[in-house]
């Protein structure tokens, strides 16, 4: 929940990024507070995936102009795994397959990494497996997920959930949701937001891409952001992605004039 | 290549036969007719050597391996020597294992064995079954693999003087994998182990091919091997293959598979050791309804060379072949994967499938892949695929946002593209152990 008090978590000043000489994002401008959901919405082709993407530091995006601050860090200083050290998690749109590994063995090497930098006790196998279950149960997720390889052979469901899995175990500070709720079908959905809210603390922040207002029903905002052309063009509260299902995006365009540039 | 080393190096190793082709083996012990096959099979094979040259980069198969190297290493063959004891040696051995066969350079070593099923198979070393079951060696050794074009083939059983014999008899199971353990403890020595493997009808068994150095830094040594494998009708084979020689050595090998009516050969053949090293197999389909599955594995590094050649040669209908190689070559490493498939006129309904998968994982190493298919039966599915890639970068990024340093996650990827292999090896503890020797490799890099 939204607490006018609470520090500031994330930073994002005047963020422009590219990709091969393309420009996408073009001045993003967002504070997320500990305790925080946002949503970032908006259409194909309107930078959302590439923000979330910046933020966990994928190779392929150059920023150009702008900082990031996370937590008084330059996160845009970090590579990748120290951003994931430090607390960033982004829960993939596409989540890939590794065969040959199994899932318990990734889930387990990612726990003790984290842990190890965190200076907290490594699990060993069997105490990693009872607590493994028991994240699992959250998420209604069979116990045979551990012994496949990671997310080969999942359906578009049990992906997602495998990355919620990943976040409930991992414990970041910052959870950014990449469409999780995509390719989802409404039971999937409810078990996902679920565990997502179960998740989502005084201390931590989440940030939800998504295209569609049905995610919001099962996770509640404090802040909807409409992304544009790189841009974050109108931001409110939860009461935004209503008026945008009822309306469309096309709804905005008549005082977009107005709230270009002004973020949360 | 030079033609006076290339004389030199077989004169060399002339000059070191125990026999000449019309003379008597003169380190038998044995009444001389009971091995009158085996010194006639012998004195073939060294006229036949003696008429074989040298391959060089010249011969298509031999372009991208260039063995001229050791020509100019007049290794002789090894003799009998010193035996490690079991506590250097116990470490090779596998623990799901009853019967073993070890050789030290070629010799038999009894006290390192063990055998457990001698009532239910015939198993132990050449030198005291060619006379023990004289008709039943006689009747597989040497008939199967492919002398008349093959320069090492012909010298390894110009050399012959032991090796493995297992044959299972005819609806006999063999619950516990084979271990036919090949060490090598000599520096500069050649030495030629060979293995005949007989599964007779409805039999099934598990068999261990491991070539292995004692000590990982002794000096450069040449190993010529041989096996040979029957299937009888119905019969199954497992076969796992270990190449893990030291960096020094030199590893020419050939094996030939012989499949009868309904027979099932597995393989997994992972190669990982030795400077420079040649496996070729050969498969062939000789009665119908018989099946194949082939899978490879080649990891090596710094300046390596593997090079494995498979033939499987579809000779009659309604046979199945499945193959997957693959091979992960650092640093300058040199991988060669040619995998020729024939699909003879009349082998009608024929399923084959070939996967040929590569990764790179430096600038400076090469892979050369070439799947080979000669189809000549119309009505046959022939499937085959080749990739060379370098690790993907999504799949990097991914396991990096987890946290994984930008090694650790390269290693992981790397030991899961090996691992996918080593998956296929039915002995639990043999496959942990790779595993781990793989993760551990993928560590170093």
């Amino acid at each position: 929940m939204k607490n006018e008090n609470n520090q500031i978590l994330l930073d994002v000043q005047n963020l422009y990024a590219s990709t091969q000489d393309t420009e996408i994002l073009k001045g993003i401008n967002l504070t997320v507070k500990r305790g925080e959901i946002h949503a970032v919405m908006g259409l194909n082709g309107s930078g959302k995936s590439t923000f979330a993407k910046v933020l966990a530091g994928h190779p392929d995006y150059t920023v150009t102009q702008g900082k990031i601050q996370f937590e008084q860090q330059d996160l845009l200083a970090l590579p990748p795994e120290e951003r994931a050290q430090a607390g960033v998690f982004l829960a993939f749109q596409y989540p890939i397959e590794i065969p040959g590994v199994a899932n318990s063995q990734f889930l387990r090497l990612a726990y003790n990494t984290i842990q190890s930098k965190r200076g907290t006790d490594e699990l060993d196998p069997l105490e990693f497996d009872d607590f493994v279950r028991g994240k699992m149960k959250l998420l209604e997720m069979n116990p045979d997920f551990l012994d496949r390889s990671v997310n080969e052979g999942f359906s578009g469901g049990e992906k997602k959930r495998n990355e919620i899995l990943q976040m409930a175990l991992l414990e970041p500070k910052l959870g950014v949701l990449d469409e999780t709720d995509s390719g989802l079908d409404i039971d999937a959905l409810k078990i996902v937001a679920k565990g997502v809210n179960h998740l989502s603390t005084e201390q931590n922040a989440m940030i939800l891409i998504t295209h569609y207002q049905r995610l919001l029903d099962h996770i509640v905002p404090d802040y909807v952001h409409v992304m544009e052309a790189g841009r974050i063009i109108k931001t409110g509260g939860k009461e935004l992605a209503l008026e945008l299902e009822k309306h469309g995006y096309d709804w905005l365009h008549g005082d977009r004039q107005n709230n270009a540039g002004i973020s949360a | 290549m030079n033609e006076s080393k290339n004389i030199d190096y077989l004169t060399c190793l002339f000059k070191s036969l125990p026999a000449q082709s019309n003379g008597s083996l003169s380190q038998d012990t044995l009444p001389e007719d009971q091995k009158l096959w085996l010194k006639r099979l012998r004195a073939q094979a060294i006229d036949k050597a003696g008429q074989l040259k040298w391959p060089t980069v010249k011969d298509e198969e031999w372009r991208f391996t260039d063995i001229s190297p050791l020509t100019r290493l007049p290794f002789k063959p090894a003799k009998a020597g010193h035996v490690p004891g079991l506590s250097e040696t116990q470490p090779l051995f596998i623990e799901e294992t009853v019967n073993r066969l070890v050789f030290i350079d070629g010799f038999f070593a009894p006290e390192l064995s063990s055998i457990a099923d001698e009532n239910q198979l015939i198993i132990g070393n050449l030198d005291t079954l060619a006379t023990r079951h004289a008709h039943t060696v006689s009747t597989h050794l040497g008939q199967y693999v492919q002398s008349q074009q093959n320069l090492f083939t012909a010298l390894n059983t110009a050399f012959l003087h032991d090796g493995a014999v297992v044959v299972v008899p005819q609806n006999t199971v063999v619950d516990q994998p084979v271990h036919l353990l090949f060490i090598a403890t000599q520096a500069e020595t050649t030495h030629y182990p060979r293995s005949l493997i007989v599964g007779e009808a409805n039999s099934q068994m598990t068999v261990v091919e491991d070539y292995v150095a004692l000590q990982a830094d002794n000096g450069a040594y040449i190993t010529n091997s041989v096996a040979e494998f029957k299937l009888a009708a119905n019969a199954q084979i497992q076969h796992i293959r270990l190449q893990r020689e030291n960096v020094n050595a030199f590893h020419l090998a050939n094996c030939a598979v012989s499949l009868d009516y309904a027979s099932r050969y597995q393989a997994v053949n992972v190669a990982m050791g030795a400077k420079i090293s040649r496996f070729n197999l050969d498969i062939s389909f000789k009665e119908e309804a018989a099946e194949c599955v082939i899978d490879g594995l080649a990891l090596i590094t710094d300046e390596q060379l593997a090079d494995t050649h498979t033939c499987i040669d579809h000779l009659k209908p309604n046979c199945t072949s499945n193959q997957q190689h693959k091979c992960i070559a650092d640093g300058k490493a040199h991988a060669v994967f040619n995998g020729k498939i024939i699909v003879r006129p009349n082998a009608q309904k024929t399923n084959s499938s070939q996967s040929s998968r590569n990764l790179l994982l430096s600038n400076e190493a090469q892979i050369d892949t070439k799947p080979q298919l000669e189809i000549f039966a119309d009505d046959v599915k022939c499937a085959h695929g080749a990739t060379v890639g370098q690790l993907d970068k999504e799949e990097v990024f991914y396991l990096k946002s987890r946290g994984l340093s930008e090694l650790a996650a390269r290693n992981l990827l790397t030991y899961a593209f090996g691992a996918e292999i080593l998956n296929s090896i039915p002995v639990a503890s043999l496959k942990h152990t790779l595993e781990q020797t793989v993760l551990n490799q993928t560590r170093s890099c």
